[in-house]
């Protein structure tokens, strides 16, 4: 069989459109950083409490990377060789945390894990020594339970990128629990959980209210609440951009020693299937899945489940600017997604050939929402006024931040599609929007799907750039639900942080499920 | 007339050279031992994979620059030529245009071309419903309205039993004979090639050799080929 | 439509437009959120103004300022509302605001004559904690206490820098001492007060840094008296909310009507429902009913403005390296 075959010229549009996305990020991230610090005359050095904070916001961005892959794994290994009824329900309800607000998801965690939460009060009932929440281990369980659904879902997609025809072969083998770990498991693992861990440990890296929140003090400060000082008490333009460099700078290299650790992966497939796993069916490891679902279920759900019993409670006196809100943030969502799919299938193209393209992907998420504001501010300034603009550059700023998920879910399975059928397509001559139409958009569906419906649901719950530009007429819902707490609307605020749960999930599920539907083989 | 003009390919430590022409019509069978770069040389014929030096010529004219797509090729894979999602005459039709739009005509042709490969009444199909048989075969109602002149196949059928696989190989031959094209096919089982092939390439050794008649390389083999054949 | 009969259309409609005069005021969110003064003022300003009041939200108020400076003298806004005596030695330095011309009669528990900037409300920063529940008298007893608080971070909040202040004025040199007391009984500090008060509500704490008129809010809107504001012997500090004219404005004389109406009745009595704080001058119709349930300290505290900044830096350092341990 010889060499591999090198491709030669082909995809020539889609290199110009790859190149196009790639400028488009950057432009959208690096031009507004670059505005703030001509506007800042140069940059500033940071002051020394900024290191301290760079320091605990790498420590519990770390740690919390660390934490939600251990326990990714056992929950996406359990959901990977059980099929059970409402597995699949379970999975999208899990997925749940990651696009609730941040402020809406504390609460929900403070309910059970709180000092007057369901924990809490049990244990008082027994008259244990109750929970201490507030502090790093705080601030790293909340970021798990906003994460781990995330790690969850990747993982299990690696998981199922293993051929059912691997386990039949072990099984015929007689191999154990222990060998289909070492032999099939692990390699996998090895090269997925480094991309995994990274992306966790990018989220992270921005925190700013739950790292604050939980943090119990001015120890758990982060970067991006020393961008704030820098901005809002010194008006430090200068110190505030450098510090998003250095977050920009943080995320790149983490993202570039996961390249290097982790191998190709093929993700992007199918959720449903569930290859029969024979090493697996004995009573003690049915006991283990069950007991690791079990547990991350009541970890995930029982603080969903308290957003959900304070949101009903608020449904009553729920004031009509919420829907109009929620109107926005859908036009919002569909916006921001329609962007993301575009960029991350462009981007996804080039980063074929070129490695090192969906590191750019996460600029996105590693770049300060704040910094990233006010230079689009400084951009717009002076040729428009700001507020007109709040829609575009929410739906923008959004689907950057939605754009690693994307590209992450993409990226391998346009990598299948190409090494499959590639060329076939290139020898039948189907080239630009023939290969869109017939090859790629079909053959990519699912994942398609997947990812309009990830962006979708982050993009809805995401306060972006809004705050900033604040049109009064066309607020979104998670700044509506900022403005009703901060009118003392504390439960009206919980019952639209219930309709935004509801809507996000629901858009999730709509363009997952559009993905799914009559997919072929 | 294809003529491999002085070409080189090489990637890594693999290399292989090609100095040969191949008359118009001709069916050629290549063999090797595995390794030896029989899909290699297809792909630089295809035009998949460039050659560090030389040319390729098709009557004449220097194609090794030109896409796939415009070179005077069709090919049939080892293994996914069928889009599995398309239906049987989508998958065809790619063959008349590549963006399926395609006239009244163009759809005639195509239920004409599934008759011909005995696949009538199929077109509605997706490819997961058939038998591998009438997945070759509809790929071969590709071939043929695709028209071109120059047909390479790089053991499409090798999945196939022995009883059909011949089956598809003697469609093949009739199709190109109809077609008036030239036909190389990579196999690595002689009887193909005593069976359809009137000449066969020999790659071994790093060198793709001229085309030799069949017979008589296969009932003198030079001893690359007797080490490969086993005989 | 062809595009240039689009753009004719447009044309035609300007001049019509651009003889109704439009004074813009930034201001902070929730300001001009359908739960705040926002749309009751517009109302009013443009039923007697004969202009187009535009409010133009710029995110919080430490934003607000930060926008300013951001825009300068290009800014569009004729109007600034929403600085808080925090921010106002801030303000001064910009250099981008001028004397306004009103003469006021407010009714402020402390002297207010500075020429540049016009209060429209102002409240006393307390603790706010439950009914029934243990009340410390003043920081000494809070932090000897075990009660649980709940604060915000005086970086990123205008209640946090407040608390920052009163501490710090209130004790002086002590004020590390105080912290350092506190220490036990914070359990965490929040970016904002939404997120504070929305703790303090969910029974994270026993006490939450907010105003004396908090109470008023449940009260008269919720008609639940379960909340009560400590008073503290130390006496209470300030927060005054002020608004401000710009140099560079192109409607100096709406800008002067906007500031007289500022502190109308009109204007006036919009501001203790819906910015639940304390009219700079109470209009004529008096304070609504539950006010005069809400505690009165006995002593007003506000750092003098040109000593503001100096106090804030130190007392901010002091606060970071006390919290840290």
């Amino acid at each position: 069989m010889a060499a591999r075959p090198l491709p030669l010229r082909r995809l020539t549009v889609t290199d110009t459109l790859g190149w196009t996305a790639v400028a488009f990020v950057l432009a959208l991230i690096l031009m507004p950083l670059a505005a703030v610090l001509w506007r800042a005359g140069g940059a500033s050095l940071p002051a020394p409490a900024d290191w301290a904070a760079l320091h605990f916001t790498v420590l519990q961005s770390v740690l919390s990377a660390l934490f939600s892959i251990a326990l990714a794994v056992p929950v996406a290994r359990a959901l990977a060789r059980r099929q059970f009824a409402g597995r699949g329900v379970m999975i999208t309800l899990m997925g749940a945390p990651f696009i609730l607000p941040v402020i809406v998801g504390v609460l929900g965690l403070l309910a059970v894990f709180g000092r007057s939460g369901v924990v809490n009060q049990a244990l008082g009932w027994f008259g244990l020594p109750t929970l201490q929440i507030y502090g790093l281990h705080g601030v790293v369980l909340a970021h798990v339970f906003f994460n781990l659904p995330l790690a969850t879902r990747l993982l299990l997609q690696g998981w199922q990128s293993i051929p059912a025809e691997r386990f039949r072969l072990a099984a015929s083998l007689g191999l154990g629990p222990r060998d289909v770990f070492r032999l099939l498991e692990w390699p996998m693992l090895r090269a997925t959980l480094p991309g995994v861990a990274m992306v966790v440990f990018a989220i992270c890296l921005g925190s700013f209210a739950v790292a604050l929140t939980l943090g119990g003090g001015p120890r758990a400060t982060t970067v991006e609440l020393a961008i704030y000082q820098a901005f809002r008490f010194d008006f430090d333009l200068g110190r505030a951009a450098v510090l998003a460099v250095i977050q920009i700078v943080l995320v790149t290299l983490a993202a570039m020693v996961a390249l290097r650790l982790s191998l190709l992966d093929g993700f992007g497939r199918g959720l449903d299937r569930t290859p029969r796993r024979w090493e697996a069916e004995i009573w003690r490891l049915r006991l283990l899945d069950l007991f690791v679902l079990g547990v991350a279920g009541l970890f995930l759900l029982v603080p969903l489940g308290a957003v959900i019993w304070r949101g009903l409670a608020g449904l009553d006196d729920l004031p009509p600017q919420v829907w109009r809100a929620t109107c926005v943030s859908i036009g919002v969502a569909l916006s921001s997604t329609a962007v993301t799919l575009g960029v991350a299938l462009a981007m996804a193209y080039l980063g074929q050939r070129r490695q090192g393209v969906e590191v750019l992907g996460l600029l996105g998420i590693a770049a300060s929402p704040l910094v990233i504001g006010i230079g689009l501010f400084l951009l717009i300034n002076p040729i428009d006024d700001p507020a007109r603009w709040a829609f575009v550059l929410t739906a923008l700023v959004n689907a950057m931040a939605a754009l690693p998920f994307a590209l992450r879910v993409l990226a391998p399975a346009l990598r299948d599609v190409e090494r499959d059928f590639g060329h076939l397509a290139d020898s039948l001559g189907m080239t630009g929007l023939a290969r869109f139409r017939w090859l790629v958009f079909p053959r990519l569906r699912r994942p398609l799907g997947f990812a309009a419906g990830l962006s979708a649901a982050l993009s809805m719950g995401d306060l972006g750039v809004i705050a900033l530009f604040a049109d009064p007429d066309r607020a979104t819902l998670p700044l509506q639900i900022l403005r009703l707490m901060g009118a003392y609307q504390m439960e009206a605020a919980a019952g639209a942080g219930l309709v935004l749960l509801t809507v996000s999930l629901g858009v999730f599920w709509l363009f997952d499920k559009g993905g799914r539907r009559d997919v072929d083989a | 007339m294809l003529t491999l003009d002085g070409v080189l390919i090489q990637q890594d430590a693999f290399v292989l050279r090609a100095d040969f022409v191949l008359e118009t019509g001709t069916v050629a069978a290549v063999i090797g031992p595995s390794g030896a770069g029989k899909s290699t040389l297809l792909n630089v014929i295809s035009g998949f994979f460039a050659p560090v030096q030389g040319r390729v010529l098709w009557k004449g004219q220097d194609i090794t620059d030109l896409p796939p797509a415009k070179r005077p090729v069709a090919v049939l894979f080892q293994d996914n030529n069928l889009f599995p999602h398309l239906t049987v005459a989508q998958n065809v039709g790619l063959g008349i245009r590549p963006d399926l739009r395609l006239t009244s005509e163009d759809h005639r042709h195509v239920g004409q071309a599934l008759a011909r490969v005995g696949l009538e009444g199929l077109d509605g199909r997706k490819p997961a419903t058939l038998s591998g048989g009438q997945k070759g075969r509809v790929a071969l109602a590709r071939i043929l309205v695709q028209r071109r002149p120059l047909i390479l196949l790089d053991e499409p059928f090798a999945a196939l039993g022995p009883a059909l696989k011949v089956e598809m190989l003697d469609l093949v031959a009739e199709l190109a004979a109809e077609l008036g094209a030239t036909l190389l096919m990579v196999s690595h089982d002689p009887q193909d090639a005593r069976r359809i092939a009137p000449h066969v390439i020999l790659v071994a050794d790093g060198i793709a050799m001229p085309p030799q008649p069949t017979e008589a390389l296969l009932n003198d083999p030079p001893p690359a080929l007797a080490a490969y054949l086993g005989t | 439509m062809k595009p240039h009969l689009m753009m004719s259309a447009l044309l035609a409609a300007t001049p019509a437009l651009a003889q109704t005069p439009v004074l813009t005021v930034y201001t902070y969110d929730s300001f001009v959120s359908e739960w705040g003064p926002g749309p009751a003022v517009k109302q009013a300003f443009e039923a007697e103004c004969g202009c187009v009041l535009n409010l133009v939200s710029a995110g919080d108020g430490a934003s607000l300022l930060g926008r300013i400076k951001l825009e300068g003298a290009r800014s569009d806004a004729d109007i600034v509302l929403g600085l808080d005596t925090g921010l106002v030695s801030d303000a001064l330095e910009t250099g981008l605001f001028m004397a306004h011309t009103i003469e006021a009669d407010l009714d402020l528990p402390v002297e207010w004559n500075d020429p540049l900037f016009l209060p429209y409300d102002w409240g006393y920063f307390a603790f706010v904690g439950n009914r029934g529940a243990a009340q410390p008298a003043n920081f000494r007893d809070l932090a000897a206490s075990d009660l649980k608080i709940v604060i915000q971070d005086p970086r990123s909040s205008t209640p946090g820098l407040g608390l920052l202040m009163w501490v710090k004025s209130a004790y002086g040199e002590e004020a590390a001492a105080i912290w350092e007391g506190l220490a036990d009984n914070i359990v965490t500090v929040t970016p904002g007060w939404s997120e504070a008060y929305g703790l303090f509500l969910e029974g994270e704490a026993d006490l939450v840094l907010s105003y004396t008129t908090s109470p008023a809010y449940h009260l008269i809107a919720e008609e639940d008296d379960s909340k009560v504001a400590l008073p503290f012997s130390e006496g209470h500090y300030m927060q005054i909310e002020v608004a401000g004219k710009l140099a560079a404005t192109d409607q100096p004389e709406l800008a002067d009507q906007f500031l007289r109406f500022m502190i109308s009745d009109a204007f006036q009595s919009i501001i203790p429902t819906t910015n639940w704080m304390y009219p700079a001058a109470i209009p004529d119709g008096g304070l609504p009913e539950g006010f005069s349930t809400l505690i009165q300290p006995e002593k007003a505290i506000l750092a003098p403005i040109d000593q503001a900044d100096a106090l804030r830096d130190l007392a901010l350092d002091e606060w970071l390296r006390v919290l840290s341990r």
